[in-house]
């Protein structure tokens, strides 16, 4: 995709962003850090491509390092994730 | 195997989950499902790739990062403690933000191995790759030393536990082993050697035991001119080799080190109060390097939701400044107190009253409706428990009212108070923002204070030179009569006196938090 388009994807994405989060409540705003940090272990995407590349598509080390990159980012999904989850179960209304 | 169009289609789908669960997070009724949906996303981009044309097939390491990746995350979500919680969070920050600088290693390693792939374009990658490894090891190493200030083992000065000392030492020779690796695979050419001089200096600096010290700001201002000189090279080199030489890679771990460097110093002088700005600008660096990345390897899904995360913290960030009343840089580069005239400590606490935990309850017997204010004070003390045993006990016993006045940046992170206040059973609906108690204040009887001290503060609307002047508080001054507990007189993080102490309807309760909330239980249930 050319780069005017992933630009607009990026404004746009961001004024989205801006639109969704401004109405959470100081009350969730921990619960919301930490389920938004899970989300930024999107990255995992472009480690499971550079972790499962085969000799004939890139270098062994760029495959090492894919591996790397795989291990953090699945902690900081399934880790951030299950914590959010964890922490949003407490959050009770009055009996 | 899929093809590149229908993956592309289940990212949309992935990208729509994700804002979808970012607002379910508006309520705590939807809150739950919010994140379930964000989950399910995630779940399906992951699939989606796993059965992608750009999926290699050797599944080796895949198989082990996912087990080994899964097995961490898991582990240490289900067994934090939940006063641990802003050091989690700081964490799985950091770990977002290394990812993505490994991702663009990778990509730039293959890039000069395999020249670029068809269609690529050459500046956009080389742009986005200086960016994500600058941004994202920021994030790693300022995360890292965000976390080493919260849980206490970074920049302070007594004896630290074995297991502390034990991950300050191992984070260290981590840094340095990494920058030798680097200077040794490239024979110690000027990069190189220079990389590994960065990433030691790193190191280094993990073992200082005071936060703030002559020339600090300067390093930060060296190391940030330095990351960008550096990947301007960075990117003018990758431009005109357009593949088939190493020295744009020496130059790429030369600016991660240089970047590690900046993010140790960004964050190192930051503490206490400050924290809360700190923990949600690093949440928005690891979105935005999370979508540099996905400039890197052309992907709109990962441009996206980090996007969606920068966006969230900068808010957050936002947020937590006009809670304190300065800005960014103020709390990036100013060392906070330091305009503080001398205020007689002994003249303003003339008048300080102490009390007892007897005769506390036997206010409280005669009011209507109490305030708790809690501060960072109580999530020390582990006191969320007993203040939830003496709320319900007064509601229970003489049907008091009892309302949860929660400071913005009251804790180490945004919505620290309201976590805790959870986990003790608290329905969120008694957690009630600054502005509404505010508003009602004029019908407290009683107001309890927990582990506060800057946020009740009324010199921040007196005294137009105190350093936290104009920094909206808990007017617990306001209120019918006031109760402070707290060990000492010792001022808070903004190194201030504060007179509330020894206002008229205010009494001191020197205690430790729980401590004094466990008495003050046995007395009501006495009386």
């Amino acid at each position: 995709m050319d780069l005017v388009m992933l630009l607009t994807v990026f404004v746009l994405a961001i004024f989205v962003g801006f639109e969704v989060i401004t109405k959470v409540p100081p009350t969730l705003h921990t619960p919301l850090m930490s389920g938004a940090n899970a989300i930024s272990g999107i990255t995992i995407i472009g480690a499971l491509i550079a972790a499962s590349a085969t000799a004939e598509m890139a270098p062994p080390l760029s495959n090492t390092f894919g591996l790397v990159a795989l291990i953090f980012a699945t902690i900081n999904v399934v880790g951030g994730f299950s914590v959010t989850h964890r922490m949003l179960k407490m959050f009770k209304k009055k009996r | 195997m899929l093809s590149q169009g229908i993956v592309n289609i289940v990212y949309v789908v992935a990208a729509v989950l994700f804002i979808f669960g970012l607002k379910g997070m508006a309520h705590p009724r939807t809150a739950v499902r919010g994140n379930l949906t964000g989950a399910t996303g995630m779940l399906l981009a992951v699939v989606a790739t796993l059965l992608s044309p750009q999926f290699g097939y050797s599944w080796t390491y895949v198989l082990i990062g996912l087990a080994i990746g899964a097995v961490i995350g898991a582990v240490l979500a289900i067994n934090i403690a939940m006063t641990a919680m802003p050091e989690l969070v700081a964490l799985f920050n950091g770990f977002g933000g290394a990812a993505s600088v490994v991702v663009a290693g990778a990509e730039l390693i293959k890039f000069f191995d395999m020249g670029a792939a068809e269609g690529t374009n050459i500046t956009q990658m080389s742009i986005a790759t200086v960016l994500a490894g600058l941004i994202g090891s920021v994030t790693f190493f300022g995360s890292y030393i965000a976390f080493g200030k919260l849980a206490e083992f970074l920049a302070v000065k007594w004896k630290l536990y074995w297991w502390q000392a034990l991950v300050k030492w191992f984070a260290a020779v981590v840094f340095a082993a990494l920058g030798v690796f680097i200077g040794y695979s490239y024979d110690f050419s000027l990069f190189g050697t220079l990389a590994l001089v960065f990433f030691v200096a790193t190191a280094l600096f993990t073992f200082s035991k005071k936060a703030v010290f002559p020339g600090i700001n300067a390093i930060k201002l060296i190391s940030a001119l330095a990351t960008v000189a550096v990947g301007v090279l960075l990117v003018l080199q990758v431009m005109e080799a357009a593949g088939f030489t190493d020295q744009p890679l020496e130059l790429f771990w030369l600016l991660v080190a240089i970047a590690a460097l900046l993010g140790v110093t960004l964050t190192f002088s930051i503490g206490g109060a400050d924290m809360p700005v700190v923990i949600a600008l690093l949440n928005s660096y690891s979105g935005i390097a999370a979508a540099m990345t996905g400039f890197v390897i052309n992907n709109t899904v990962l441009i996206i939701a980090g996007s969606l995360v920068g966006a969230s913290g900068i808010i957050l960030t936002n947020l937590m400044c006009i809670a304190m009343n300065r800005s960014l840089p103020n709390v990036l580069f100013g060392a906070m107190g330091s305009t503080q005239e001398d205020v007689d400590v002994d003249e303003v606490y003339k008048n300080v009253k102490s009390t007892s935990a007897d005769e506390i309850a036997m206010m409280l017997e005669t009011a209507q409706k109490v305030l708790i204010v809690p501060g960072y004070g109580m999530a020390v003390s582990q006191a969320q428990h007993s203040v939830r045993d003496l709320a319900n006990l007064l509601e229970e016993k003489w049907e008091i009212e009892v309302l949860f006045g929660v400071h913005p940046v009251a804790g180490r992170m945004p919505g620290h108070m309201n976590v805790l206040l959870a986990e003790a059973d608290v329905p969120y609906d008694k957690l009630l923002e600054m502005d509404t108690v505010n508003s009602m204040m004029d019908q407290i009887d009683l107001a309890i204070v927990i582990g506060a001290n800057d946020v009740i503060n009324p010199v921040a609307k007196t005294d137009p030179n105190s350093p936290i002047a104009g920094m909206p508080i808990i007017e617990v001054q306001r209120a019918g009569q006031v109760i402070i507990i707290k060990r000492s007189l010792s001022p808070g993080f903004a190194g201030i006196a504060n007179p509330q102490f020894a206002a008229d309807n205010t009494m001191m309760f020197f205690s430790d938090g729980k401590k004094a909330f466990v008495e003050m239980i046995e007395a009501v249930k006495e009386s």
